[in-house]
């Protein structure tokens, strides 16, 4: 399903020039607040907790778990092509949750909990679209 | 200082219509201030305050110019989706006990069915390049939620069905509701899944249209010959990601909810009637719980058999027919759930839906996605001063 997927360019600009670029090479960055000690999502240069500008980028370990999900129909835009999307919650071993979508899945075994995996798609222009997938149980 | 009792509504209307090719939304508008404005038995000439949401041009430059209003010396042109109508109510209160103005006008119109519009993106903001390159639909985004709800506590889509169901009841009524056949609950089932958990029958309709409403001071109030329910409180309160950390399972209704019943002075066992905003079954389900009408998770229960239902369910809902069923011009649903609850407060909604003896209402808007980032606003009416 994957294979044929698309994935849309997203809108880079100053501020989130470095979180793209990293994810051309394979790694997703989160933001981190010095002052309050932890991750936040969406990356941004100022906390939304605190409001300091102590931040910087914290490379995510692209493990997380399912919060919760729903495979779409309908969808239109960059993905009319496509019959059915999961639009995504995944909750990262960090703490935050991102929006995402779920990929290389058995219908089956989808499920709110499920341990996932980033995955990097190329949007071609110089970034990466980070989904997930099921971390196959050894 | 608050507003209890500084503002009345003296006027209201709904456009009759829900599908409109032939007239131009600013058209709309003109209509459904006209109309509001006679069932207050006000002039054009009298209004000195006006609030719209912004949709129709910059600001509110557009529409006071079209409308010709040359007097005004107040304008908001707050805009937070569906919930705008509430927290315009709560603002014109707010002018009024200030000052600032003494009859106000807020109104809203738009075509969304006729220029066969999808869902407004917004571009240019923080978070578009973290969302909208995933897909993201406005049923999908309700959806996350509904699919957290039903694991955490053990929501049903039966459940959910229940809500679809009372508005079915209640429009069978109302003769300019879009969709007038009762339904039960197999048949939101048997409806297609749009995005699972939620069935097409668990969506709002799309419809063009548009309504309005008057408010008012005391002193006005007490010149017309029409019953003008009062402000009691009105209650804001925004919902976003935060840090990246959120509970699916609740609006921002939890945060509005309660600074609306503390300046009303009274709490949600008063509530006689309740326009709830009803985008999708889930919206309302969480809503419902994050008011306190019942506890976090006791949704399912709550709306099941007929609790939703006018005139004997222990909470009477959307007894136009809701968004679900009625009316959601624009994609806003706010404005046409304040009229609904005038209605019920003059005893003019219809009889087979009309609450006996109806003396408290409650308004909750809830404006964007519950999944993402939303305005929730609480507004709570009184039938008298």
């Amino acid at each position: 399903m994957s294979a044929e997927l698309p994935a849309p360019v997203p809108a880079v600009d100053p501020e989130t020039q470095v979180f793209w670029d990293a994810t051309a090479e394979g790694r997703l960055l989160l933001s981190y607040c010095k002052v309050c000690q932890q991750a936040f999502w969406y990356p941004r240069s100022h906390c939304p907790d605190c409001g300091t500008d102590q931040v910087e980028w914290l490379e995510a370990s692209g493990r997380g778990t399912i919060y919760s999900y729903t495979p779409q129909t309908r969808i239109g835009g960059d993905y009319s092509s496509v019959d059915e999307l999961i639009l995504a919650y995944v909750e990262l071993d960090e703490g935050p949750m991102v929006m995402t979508n779920i990929v290389d899945f058995d219908p089956d075994q989808l499920t709110i909990g499920q341990a996932v995996e980033v995955t990097f798609h190329d949007t071609g222009e110089g970034s990466a679209l980070y989904r997930f997938r099921p971390v196959n149980p050894a | 200082m608050n507003i209890k009792g500084q503002a009345l509504i003296a006027g209201v209307f709904e456009h009759p219509d829900r599908l409109i090719p032939d007239k131009s939304t600013a058209q709309i508008h003109a209509e459904v201030v006209a109309g509001a404005l006679a069932d207050a038995g006000l002039q054009h000439s009298d209004v000195d305050g006006l609030i719209s949401d912004a949709t129709l041009g910059t600001g509110p430059m557009s529409i006071t110019e079209y409308l010709g209003f040359n007097n005004l010396s107040y304008v908001d042109s707050t805009n937070s989706g569906g919930s705008s109508y509430m927290l315009h109510a709560g603002h014109a209160a707010a002018a009024i006990a200030m000052g600032k103005c003494n009859i106000a006008v807020v109104a809203m119109a738009g075509r969304p069915r006729s220029e066969k519009r999808g869902r407004p993106i917004v571009t240019g903001v923080p978070e578009h390049a973290f969302e909208e390159v995933f897909g993201p639909t406005g049923v999908g985004l309700y959806a996350l939620a509904a699919k957290r709800h039903m694991h955490e506590y053990g929501t049903t889509s039966a459940e959910l069905a229940e809500i679809k169901v009372a508005a079915s009841t209640h429009a069978q009524h109302n003769p300019n509701a879009l969709l007038k056949k009762v339904v039960t609950v197999d048949e939101v089932l048997d409806s297609p899944m749009i995005s699972d958990p939620l069935h097409r029958l668990d969506c709002c309709v799309t419809t063009d249209g548009g309504g309005a409403m008057v408010i008012v001071s005391p002193e006005v109030a007490k010149s017309l010959d029409r019953a003008a329910p009062v402000i009691l409180g009105q209650g804001e309160a925004v919902g976003h990601s935060g840090n990246g950390r959120r509970d699916l399972t609740a609006t921002a209704a939890v945060q509005s909810g309660p600074r609306a019943f503390e300046e009303a002075g009274i709490t949600p066992s008063n509530i006689d009637y309740a326009g709830i905003y009803d985008s999708f079954t889930i919206t309302v389900l969480e809503t419902i719980e994050d008011l306190g009408f019942c506890a976090k998770g006791e949704g399912g229960g709550f709306v099941s058999d007929g609790g939703l239902i006018a005139p004997f369910g222990h909470l009477p809902t959307n007894t136009d027919g809701g968004g679900l069923c009625n009316n959601h011009p624009n994609r806003r649903g706010g404005m046409v759930k304040i009229v609904e609850a005038v209605r019920q407060l003059r005893g003019e909604a219809h009889p087979e839906v009309q609450i006996p003896d109806c003396e408290f209402a409650l308004i909750h808007g809830t404006g964007g996605m519950i999944a993402t980032r939303h305005v929730s606003s609480t507004l709570i009416l009184g039938r008298t001063q």
